[in-house]
């Protein structure tokens, strides 16, 4: 499924079957309802919810691919952890985070117009692979991450719905 | 990795000034994404609150992607459904 895409979504015609948020709908919807559809089968119920939220959070980052580094920071954490013992990563994530913090108490956000260390660093702990990157780097990948999670919601909500009513 | 570069807080002012405009630029971006923002008067609004908006923003959209795959998990243990028809339906949108 090879689709291409226009950097800028607003001056695109809202054509349904090629504007973009319409592609990553649909890319998201393949994968996530035949991750579904392989848990029906052999998961156990108590492990229902983590397993459908796992598929969503990945199903995503595999629609968008390596085309973006949020998605590529999922990617690189789903590989890992299939790969390395689960709890050693949790704790090298932990330190990260909690180095990063230190660093943005010392900020001293005076001015209103100025950004503030600490929404930035909220806003880095928020976007995946949000750490390691610059200010408008991390600008432009959380207003990327934003549309996609919010077409997202909007394709488990369509799914809901339409197990609901059938 | 020369990712602390382009914060250019400390600096001169003369040195942050492009950066500064792009900074701008996709400030307003994601204050046009943000629903609550969009709707009150869209002019000079401080990055600070922006991007505080932006956090609680994306906390929301989390916290509904949660709350339906827990939705969906309780609707899978009852029904059986069809999952062909349902792939080609959400297609056709």
């Amino acid at each position: 499924m090879t689709t291409t895409h226009p950097k800028n979504p607003t001056t695109h015609p809202k054509n349904p079957t090629t504007n973009p948020s319409s592609v990553i709908r649909t890319r998201f919807a393949v994968r996530f309802l035949h991750a579904m559809k392989k848990l029906n089968k052999k998961t156990p119920p108590s492990r229902r919810y983590h397993t459908i939220r796992a598929a969503a959070c990945a199903s995503m980052a595999s629609a968008v691919g390596p085309r973006r580094a949020w998605s590529r920071a999922i990617l690189r954490k789903i590989r890992a952890r299939t790969l390395h013992d689960h709890l050693i990563h949790k704790s090298r994530n932990h330190r990260l985070i909690t180095r990063r913090k230190s660093a943005g108490l010392r900020g001293n956000p005076r001015d209103q117009e100025e950004v503030g260390f600490r929404q930035e660093d909220d806003l880095r702990g928020l976007v995946p692979g949000g750490e390691g990157m610059g200010f408008c780097r991390l600008l432009s990948e959380t207003a990327h991450y934003i549309k996609c999670l919010r077409a997202q919601v909007q394709v488990m909500t369509n799914i809901l719905d339409h197990y609901s009513s059938s | 990795m020369s990712s602390r570069r382009s914060r250019s807080k400390n600096s001169s002012p003369g040195s942050s000034r492009i950066s500064e405009d792009r900074i701008n630029e996709l400030i307003s971006q994601l204050h046009q994404l943000i629903p609550e923002m969009h709707n009150s008067r869209s002019d000079k609004r401080s990055a600070g609150k922006v991007l505080q908006e932006t956090c609680n923003y994306i906390r929301s959209l989390e916290r509904e992607v949660d709350d339906l795959s827990e939705r969906l998990s309780e609707l899978l243990a009852t029904t059986d459904a069809n999952h062909a028809a349902l792939l080609r339906s959400l297609l056709m949108q």
